[in-house]
């Protein structure tokens, strides 16, 4: 829900954005628009300009082109301690000889607010993020833990615009990153501040973002719900670092209106949907995802089916993952053990024949 | 042998008596006993030679604050000074402290910057400049304190190259001036290096996390970077005071004696003067006084900078 005033659909956006170290282009031409309350994840390899994004953003580096607009205003050379943002610090950057309390404190103090207010907004902020007793500790005496909650609440203490995170959940171990997974989702609902996200583990993206993009080399590839980037990925390169698939490299030898046909170098011929740039003749990939595929013992009538040789097969409980070979290409098949059953002979073995068959619409042909 | 090592390990309490009995033994030999030595004499008698003798007396302290008058006084002579206790020791005690306290400050202003670039450099030129800080020391102070006095004759360098510009000649050799350069010069290794040592180890992000709460540079420094780097400050900030108040060589070269300070009293006593119990006393009062100011300073430090230490 944009605020009372505000012009833009957009509470931060970056226009074209470029940043230059000596001969490395960490973001290369980045344009996006991140809405208002939105829960939106940068997602990328490591090294792919996500934090330089998220420091432009907070005003730490100066774009070496393009503009960044928060609330509609550009930002210009206006310092980060005049923007209103505040980040999560990788490292929580907590100030080592400051309490809890004190740390907490520090941006309100900075901001002029009075001695009351500061006690009770510090007292409201840690009990949202569950740390109520720990306010006289120092940094070095709270777990990983406890001292990501206490850099969330100091964060979270200014009210700021946008909250802008750099893997926040980096150093925890699984189990406790995935409850803070949760937590941090819910506490963006609670306060209703726009979150900038910034992780290198898709499921994470996946799980909590409204809005996902994903980086490669400095470039965003694709903007989208974790839907659109999953099941829609535009380039091949967004298919592969989302999820599982399977690729065919081939030729587009047709294309009718949603949907293109592509010649496998095997010679298997396969329709999928046609992504943006397919056109007959170009080189392209038909892009499959393993639990999209179905394994059948007879060939049916269907457009792509052809016969495999099953080579291995391991039941992993609530699927069973089998590698099929058709011709040269190895395909990944995940099937779902939907039926209850004892039965060794209810599969199909390593070495026997049987028929792949994919729908056409779960199928993707991209261009690049 | 075995039963020792047993205990050893069952009682910390002994273990850590005996990790610390060497170092203790060696610091009471050449530290304690020296200083009680020194007191003792400070309360004996002089015979006819200057040296010590009994009986014992307070004398040697009374000849220090003897003369201390109510005399409130301004005076604009050499800058603004209010006074309100007159004497002559007195006055040697607070110029000292007083021209020590401006030689820390001094030193700590041009030694900042210093390290400041020092702790900023990449990683590979930081010994380098590590080592041409250090490269001064191969030299013998007194040495080094000629040099500089040569520096400054009439006829030296410095007044050679003003009159080549055809400027008036300075008299700067055998002024407090001199001796202020002469003590920051010869202190500001002892600043610059326990300060990079804490620049170096300071954690920019930490700035970045300050300008993120909205605190400006300013902000900034004062409360985050200051009580961070304190450590090194205050270590700086000892390594030059405690030198300056006790300079000797520097106040007798560069001060030709005019300047007169408290170290280089002291040394008058044990020497040209002969007076080994008054040189004992003026030592002690100022080891006491120095030692009281700076417990004072440092109980008065805010939280943040105690805790920082
Ligand atoms: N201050 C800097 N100076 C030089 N190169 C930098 C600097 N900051 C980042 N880079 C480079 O820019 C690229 C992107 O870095 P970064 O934004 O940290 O990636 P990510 O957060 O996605 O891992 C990397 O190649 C990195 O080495
Ligand atoms: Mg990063």
């Amino acid at each position: 829900m944009p605020e009372a005033g505000a012009l833009s659909e957009f509470a931060v956006e970056l226009r074209d954005v470029s940043k230059v170290f000596g001969d490395i282009v960490a973001v290369d031409h980045v344009s996006m628009g991140i809405r208002h309350n939105e829960f939106f994840a940068l997602l990328g390899p490591s090294g792919c300009g996500k934090t330089t994004s998220l420091r432009i953003i907070a005003g730490f580096e100066r774009p070496t082109s393009g503009e960044v607009y928060i609330d509609n205003k550009p930002m210009g050379n206006t310092p980060p301690f005049q923007r209103n943002v505040n980040t999560v610090f990788q490292s929580y950057a907590l100030f080592p000889h400051m309490t809890v309390e004190q740390n907490i404190s520090f941006g309100l103090e900075m901001k002029g607010v009075s001695k009351a207010e500061i006690a009770r907004r510090v007292g409201e902020v840690l009990e949202l993020v569950r740390l109520p007793h720990m306010a006289k500790r120092y940094p070095r005496q709270m777990s990983g833990g406890q001292q990501q909650r206490v850099a969330l609440a100091r964060a979270l203490v200014n009210r700021p615009k946008v909250l802008l995170l750099d893997e926040p959940l980096g150093a925890l171990d699984a189990k406790l990153r995935k409850e803070m997974q949760i937590e941090l989702k819910t506490l963006q609902r609670e306060v209703g501040i726009t979150f900038i996200f910034v992780t290198h583990d898709q499921e994470e993206a996946l799980s909590m973002s409204d809005r996902i993009a994903v980086f490669s080399k400095g470039k965003v590839l694709q903007i989208g719900t974790p839907l659109e980037i999953y099941e829609r990925p535009t380039s091949r390169f967004v298919a592969d670092f989302i999820g599982e698939t399977n690729f065919l490299t081939g030729r587009v030898t047709q294309v009718d209106g949603e949907f293109a046909q592509i010649t496998t170098n095997g010679g298997a011929t396969f329709r999928g949907r046609a992504m943006p740039g397919v056109r007959a003749g170009i080189e392209a990939t038909l892009s499959v995802r393993p639990e999209k595929v179905q394994l059948v013992e007879q060939p049916d009538d269907s457009v792509n089916c052809y016969e495999v040789v099953v080579r291995s097969i391991a039941y992993v409980g609530s699927d069973t993952r089998v590698v099929v070979m058709l011709g040269e290409n190895r395909i990944d098949v995940w099937e779902q053990n939907t039926i209850s059953t004892l039965d060794p002979n209810y599969f199909f073995k390593p070495g026997e024949r049987a028929w792949l068959t994919f729908k056409p619409e779960n199928a993707l042909v991209l261009a690049e | 042998m075995a039963k020792i090592l047993r205990v050893l390990r069952e009682q910390p309490g002994i273990r850590l008596a005996g990790l610390m009995a060497p170092g203790a033994f060696w610091l009471s030999v050449f530290f304690l006993v020296p200083l009680l030595i020194m007191a003792w004499i400070s309360f004996l008698s002089r015979d006819p030679l200057g040296f010590p003798t009994p009986p014992l007396t307070l004398q040697n302290y009374w000849e220090i604050i003897r003369d201390i008058r109510f005399a409130p006084s301004i005076s604009l002579a050499d800058g603004l000074a209010i006074r309100l206790f007159e004497g002559l020791y007195l006055e040697l005690f607070w110029r000292s402290i007083w021209l020590s306290l401006l030689s820390t400050v001094i030193t700590l202003l041009i030694a900042f910057p210093v390290a400041l670039f020092m702790a900023r450099l990449p990683p590979r030129y930081r010994n380098l400049a590590l080592f041409l800080v250090m490269i001064p020391f191969w030299t013998n102070f007194l040495v080094r304190t000629y040099a500089l006095q040569f520096m400054l004759r009439s006829n030296g360098p410095i007044n050679t190259l003003l009159r080549a510009l055809g400027l008036e000649p300075i008299e700067l050799l055998f002024t407090p001036t001199a001796v202020m350069l002469g003590l920051v010069y010869g202190n500001l290794p002892f600043m610059i290096l326990p300060l990079y040592t804490s620049l170096e180890k300071f954690d920019w992000t930490m700035i970045e996390a300050a300008h993120d709460l909205g605190a400006d540079t300013l902000r900034a420094f004062q409360r985050v970077m200051l009580p961070l780097i304190s450590p090194g400050l205050l270590a700086g900030s000892i390594l030059t005071f405690v030198p300056a108040i006790g300079a000797y060589i520097t106040v007798e070269l560069m001060g030709g004696g005019r300047t007169n300070m408290i170290g280089y009293a002291i040394a008058q006593q044990f020497s040209a003067s002969v007076n080994w119990p008054f040189g004992s006393a003026m030592s002690l009062l100022m080891m006491i006084i120095v030692t009281f100011a700076a417990v004072l300073y440092f109980r008065s430090g805010r939280g943040e900078y105690r805790n920082a230490i």
